[in-house]
């Protein structure tokens, strides 16, 4: 049984192929890492799992089952958790408050419960807060707790935003270029998360990657692709070193 | 400077946060209960204006101020309620059917409202809602067999099982209560996954949807609560008013409304309290001022309307957060004196943003 599937995923804008054809495998308990130049459509792979497009072709399987034609908001539900290139989190609310958000498909209470404020609905809220303490302790959040996002540094609110995934206590997480814009200390230390995400919480890894050394050093397997097209798929150095994704890199 | 020491996550969950909310609160309940002993039956009057005001607002609030959806017909879904309240009691159903009915009618025709809030968003939003309004407005005044038009109608007092609730402190106290309910009904709302649902869609939809939000559910929802609080607000209204006519609920009361949400503080429910004493309070103020006025500026026909619409733009441009943003600062001032600096609220830019994704 594989774990996840992509097969011939392939999306088209307008005249523009910006996926074509790209078929891979996640194994469980693997962190897989997707790179490219700009513009191969790694993120749009990305859009495409996480339902935010519709593929023209081709499927989405996890955990055998199809997940093609799955609603976007029903993907958390699945298991499958994400964070955005630019940071997507909610700029107006504090830390707690964005990372209670991802324990949203975890809440077991109805709209009348929560106007009376039941309390079932209060002992819920209370597990939420023990599970978001987790992720914050695992992340080393404390000090930003009570803190909003819109006046957060760049790279504490990339944490944040790994941590409100994490909050949804997922699967597969697909972590959208996880160090982009942060310096080379920070860049270390989100490869330890992601080493201990992989390695503590048993969380399977997909991610799509500029930084060639953060790849190297926590990727089990790598996918390379260009144009829409898959190039190349194995170790790191291999891919590395993989004539057709050197060509891609350097030109000529 | 107060530190509150966190042993306990129902700390964070609980209403009343510390001792200083839990007095002045309960001060401030002991007065409105003691007002109508201590005030005479003019300012009740006015009060119990202030409360519906307050509570219409409210409902505005959940829908701009929270989900960040805007609307220019709310005065429509007030309409909706004063007319069904005024019409069932006009029928003989007793009033503690016919309040209800009217807020859930009038959450029902959010519900439909809320149907192009699916695909419409910012002003083309507003813009639907704005035709809304005077679809509701051409309704009241052209199905005379109900509403009898522009002749008007009159509301029926309030008898609960034969006691007749008085106009004054009785009404006073019906309005009041429902208000502090429909206050404890929306913080509740706020602390739980529907309230926080509602401000993840405000502030990033592709990111609530990623975290398992149902934007369309929710967004639906929103509108519901919002036109049914604002339509409970209006079938108080109808009582206040005591005889209705299509021309109470023109989208002049609509923009009026969004400038009470807008001055009083978008987000926040104190805002909604605030930009209803504002929006009761101006008239008043105004008509104190007009005194010292010449008689052509005094007289000029749209003064209010003006001096409306001028302190809007001043609250637009100076203090983007209203009465209770200005309100926090001051707080602030206080509680970190001699320490607060002005750069404490400078908003932070932020350049980044992500990819539009439809």
């Amino acid at each position: 049984m594989t774990f996840f599937r992509a097969e011939n995923l392939a999306i088209q804008f307008g005249g523009l192929r910006a996926v074509d054809g790209v078929s891979f495998e996640v194994r469980e308990g693997e962190v897989y890492s997707i790179i490219g130049p700009n513009g191969a459509g790694k993120t749009t792979v990305f859009n495409l799992i996480s339902r935010i497009y519709d593929p023209s072709a081709g499927r989405v399987v996890f955990q055998e089952r199809d997940i093609t034609g799955v609603p976007p908001h029903r993907i958390a539900g699945l298991g499958i958790a994400r964070t955005f290139q630019n940071i997507e989190l909610f700029q107006n609310s504090t830390v707690l408050q964005n990372l209670l958000l991802g324990r949203h498909e975890h809440r077991r209470s109805n709209l009348f419960s929560e106007m009376l404020f039941l309390p079932h609905v209060r002992r819920m809220e209370v597990a939420h807060r023990e599970k978001v303490e987790e992720v914050i302790e695992f992340l080393g959040l404390q000090h930003h707790r009570e803190s909003r996002v819109s006046g957060l540094p760049y790279g504490i609110a990339k944490v944040v935003e790994l941590g409100r995934a994490l909050c949804t206590e997922p699967k597969l997480l697909l972590l959208d270029e996880p160090s982009s814009g942060l310096n080379p200390e920070e860049s270390e230390d989100m490869a330890f998360w992601i080493e201990d995400i992989q390695k503590d919480l048993g969380i399977t890894v997909l991610m799509v990657e500029h930084n060639m050394s953060l790849v190297a050093e926590v990727s089990d397997r790598v996918l390379a692709m260009n144009d829409g097209r898959v190039l190349a798929e194995g170790t790191p150095q291999e891919v590395q070193q993989h004539e057709a994704v050197i060509k891609a890199y350097l030109g000529g | 400077m107060r530190f509150i020491f966190k042993t306990d996550y129902d700390q964070d969950i609980r209403l009343l946060k510390h001792g200083g909310h839990a007095f002045w609160y309960g001060l401030l309940l002991v007065a409105v209960l003691l007002a109508p002993v201590a005030v005479d039956d003019y300012y009740i009057g006015q009060l119990t204006q202030l409360a519906i005001f307050a509570m219409a607002g409210l409902g505005l609030m959940l829908l701009v101020g929270y989900t960040g959806l805007v609307s220019l017909g709310h005065a429509a879904f007030m309409g909706i309620g004063a007319y069904t309240e005024a019409v069932l009691l006009e029928r003989g159903v007793p009033f503690l059917i016919s309040l209800p009915v009217s807020a859930g009618l009038a959450a029902a025709v959010g519900i439909v409202v809320g149907l192009p809030a699916l695909r419409l968003a910012g002003i083309y939003l507003a813009i639907a809602t704005l035709a809304f309004a005077i679809i509701i407005e051409e309704v009241l005044a052209r199905w005379e067999s109900v509403t009898h038009g522009f002749t008007g109608m009159v509301v029926e007092p309030i008898s609960v099982f034969g006691y007749e609730l008085s106009e004054g402190a009785d009404f006073y106290y019906l309005s009041v209560g429902l208000l502090i309910l429909i206050v404890l009904m929306s913080l509740n709302l706020l602390r739980s996954p529907t309230g926080r649902a509602m401000v993840a869609i405000r502030d990033s939809e592709i990111a609530a949807q990623s975290t398992g939000i149902h934007v369309a559910k929710y967004k639906t929802i929103a509108f519901a609560i919002s036109a049914g609080i604002t339509g409970l607000a209006g079938a108080l209204w109808a009582h206040k008013l005591g005889f209705l006519s299509p021309e109470s609920f023109t989208v002049l009361q609509s923009i009026e409304l969004l400038v009470l949400v807008v001055v009083g503080g978008v987000g926040s429910i104190h805002g909604a309290i605030f930009g209803a004493v504002f929006v009761v309070a101006l008239p008043q103020l105004l008509a104190v001022g007009k005194g010292y006025l010449p008689t052509n500026v005094a007289d000029a026909p749209g003064l209010e309307a003006g001096v409306f619409g001028l302190v809007l733009v001043l609250f637009i441009l100076l203090e983007p957060m209203g009465i209770y943003g200005r309100w926090v600062k001051i707080r602030t001032y206080f509680s970190l004196f001699p320490l607060y600096k002005k750069a404490s609220f400078k908003r932070q830019k932020t350049y980044l943003k992500s990819e539009r994704l439809r």
